[in-house]
């Protein structure tokens, strides 16, 4: 089945397509029920569902997780909202102490399948606190997934996944995204969310990016006098770097994309894998577009901080020239 | 001073000393004596910080802010608890407590820079002794907390009043403070707004016992009072600083009010609020019981309130052109501040952002 929807929308298909196909899948957070969440990703899913699957949590975001874990170890597949980027370190200590750790600490007697959804990344005027992209932290750490959409259809595709997946999941949604619309295919098979997805081929340079800077990749592209191929990664724990490998064996540049600060962020780390595996392939030093090493500013300057297509083409000229 | 009689005593478990209908009560602990001078100094802030918020959610409106958090309903519990502290008292304020920051003196053009999108903070916390505001829900308690250990430290006769409101009772960091105050006897006031509403949750859901309670099982006194009555708020934060400065410790007060608006102007109160629950707490408004007290006791009169209305009309008309023709700070001004010393790599990025952007300027791209 097709359908065009918003990513906020496609979201919420997810969870309704995971909560009909198994009812140990519950809903846990501040403001998702009879509000929908505060962007209205679980919007009438309270009233379909009831509220002991849609649970509005107490304030607090280290008991939203904490006891996320108590209800896994009962049987449940808790989905789980924090409402903000910078809201969710109250709850870091139960994400990395426990969550991550559990499995392998009970020698994989139990699982722990729980998704952190967590609205995520600047561009919409808001206040401190809601425009962070802290998902480094979260990738860095083993026993955690890290799954990022960029469209309706990879966030339909990648929830589900994530909802199905034994281990936790932390789901970075990236929020200035999610009243785009796009076409959401239900009936194709799901494609690996695990692995990285080319979305437009080029020869020239290979622009890596994931969650809200897909689009502007894909702008640039647009833009480019160049032929730029623009990757996915959607998956930021596995790292898929061997497609990354793939595409800039053939295009011999490399360009990484991302909101959250530059320093030891993602694009770090898929520099150093590409720096290995294409050392002999690279025809110019690899570069990074991201977030200056700053605290995310006050929201009328945030155009100055997050990467948009003309700073994409700035570092593909300058990888274009070396 | 006032010859007004007091009514009855309530049988309320709130401290009152102010009815809803605007009769003065008596109380079998806390009593309050004002000038006539202060008490139309109340009634003119809170009409100040009222005119405050209702030009804030139509300068929102209009896209002059990017958000307000609105404090209507909340004025009593605001400017009566702040205009109990002393000069060198330091007030751990949250994004809506603009009543607190007024009567710390903070400039409204600054709490507005906030909401604009400029800064993130807004004035300088030590020159009115009030915190920036703190948005992540009850990490402030700790901080407040942690000001009022080293009064201790000091041996300073100062007291720290720290606010939050009822979902914030819910997160650990407001806990810890409550133990660690407890432990080293801190001299501060824990400040409850109990406005009944955690955006969508009603705090009856989540608080199952009153939140005054609580201090008992951390061992301090735990006080409620009318929220909206800021006389009582004025009576409860005037002891429960004195037992502070005398190092007695930490007092909890709860103060039981409404918000009348929605949590923020993102928020759309319709889909878990009916409009009806606000017409009872509209009967309780904190400005209309002082007013009618004040014309009832003959302390103020009609010229007054119209005078007071009138220089609320001319400040709100500034107040809106100042912030419509506020100057953005330069865009260079991002890199600010991250640390109090040279960065070496922070310093390079500054440099380059520059380069980059005049490169656009001699091109003129953008």
């Amino acid at each position: 089945m097709t359908t065009e929807l918003t990513m906020a929308k496609a979201l919420n298909l997810a969870m309704r397509t995971a909560m009909e196909a198994d009812n140990k899948v519950i809903l846990f957070g501040e403001d998702i029920g009879k509000l929908g969440g505060v962007f209205r990703v679980t919007d009438g899913l309270h009233k379909d569902f009831g509220e002991h699957r849609v649970i509005d949590s107490p304030l607090a975001e280290s008991g939203i997780v904490g006891t996320a874990i108590g209800l896994a170890m009962r049987g449940y597949r808790p989905v789980l909202e924090i409402q903000f980027d910078g809201f969710v370190f109250p709850g870091f200590d139960q994400i990395i102490s426990q969550l991550a750790k559990v499995h392998r600490r009970t020698h994989g007697s139990v699982k722990l399948p729980i998704t952190v959804r967590i609205p995520y990344g600047g561009g919409i005027g808001a206040v401190e606190h809601h425009s962070e992209s802290p998902e480094a932290f979260f990738a860095h750490i083993p026993g955690l997934r890290v799954l990022t959409p960029s469209d309706p259809q990879s966030a339909y595709s990648c929830l589900l996944s994530a909802i199905r997946s034994d281990d936790p999941v932390i789901f970075f949604e990236p929020k200035r995204r999610y009243w785009d619309k796009g076409v959401v295919d239900q009936s194709q098979a799901i494609a690996d969310p695990w692995r990285a997805r080319i979305l437009r081929t080029g020869s020239d340079v290979s622009v890596v990016a994931y969650g809200p800077m897909v689009k502007t990749a894909l702008q640039a592209a647009e833009a480019s006098e160049y032929s730029l191929e623009v990757i996915d990664l959607q998956s930021l724990s596995p790292l898929d770097d061997k497609s990354v490998a793939e595409s800039v064996q053939r295009t011999g540049r490399l360009v990484i994309v991302h909101e959250a600060p530059g320093t030891l962020g993602l694009g770090a780390e898929v520099a150093a894998r590409i720096g290995k595996s294409c050392f002999y392939n690279l025809m110019a030093p690899i570069e990074r577009v991201t977030g200056y090493d700053i605290p995310y500013p006050p929201s009328k300057l945030e155009e100055y901080y997050l990467p948009d297509h003309d700073r994409i083409l700035f570092a593909v000229d300058s990888v274009m020239e070396a | 001073m006032t010859t007004a009689r007091a009514s009855p005593k309530s049988s309320n478990p709130a401290v009152q000393l102010l009815t809803p209908e605007g009769e003065l009560a008596s109380h079998d602990t806390y009593s309050l004596i004002l000038t006539d001078a202060e008490y139309k100094l109340l009634y003119r802030e809170m009409v100040f910080v009222r005119r405050l918020d209702q030009e804030a959610t139509a300068l929102q409106r209009q896209g002059q802010l990017g958000l307000w958090a609105s404090s209507l309903g909340q004025e009593a519990a605001q400017v009566g608890s702040a205009f109990a502290l002393e000069k060198n008292d330091f007030a751990f304020p949250t994004y809506r407590d603009h009543g607190v920051a007024w009567m710390r003196g903070v400039d409204p053009m600054k709490i507005m820079q906030v909401y604009r999108g400029i800064s993130n903070g807004g004035w300088d916390p030590f020159e009115h002794r009030c915190n920036t505001y703190t948005i992540v829900i009850g990490n402030q308690v700790l901080n407040g907390v942690g000001y009022a250990m080293g009064l201790t430290l000091d041996q300073s006769e100062d007291a720290v009043i720290t606010y939050f409101g009822d979902g914030a009772t819910a997160q650990g960091d407001v806990h810890e403070g409550f133990v660690f105050a407890s432990t080293f006897d801190s001299p501060v006031v824990f400040f409850c707004q109990n406005n009944q509403w955690a955006i969508s949750q009603p705090s009856e859901k989540f608080v199952k016992s009153p939140i005054y309670k609580r201090a008992d099982g951390f061992g301090f006194p735990g006080v409620l009072v009318d929220g909206n009555d800021i006389l009582a708020v004025i009576a409860v934060t005037r002891t429960a600083l004195e037992r502070a400065r005398s190092g007695a410790g930490p007092t909890l007060i709860e103060a039981f009010t409404y918000r009348m608006a929605a949590h923020t102007t993102s928020d759309d109160p319709t889909r878990y609020r009916h409009e009806n629950d606000l017409q009872n707490w509209k009967l309780k408004d904190p400005i209309e019981r002082l007013k009618v007290m004040l014309a009832r006791n003959g302390i103020a009169d009609r010229s007054f309130f119209d005078a007071v209305d009138a220089e609320a009309d001319t400040w709100g008309e500034t107040l809106r052109t100042s912030v419509r023709l506020m100057p953005e700070p330069p865009p260079e001004s991002i890199f600010d501040h991250v640390y109090t010393e040279k960065h070496d790599v922070l310093d390079a990025q500054r440099a380059a952002f520059i380069e980059y952007h005049e490169g656009f300027a001699d091109s003129g791209v953008h």
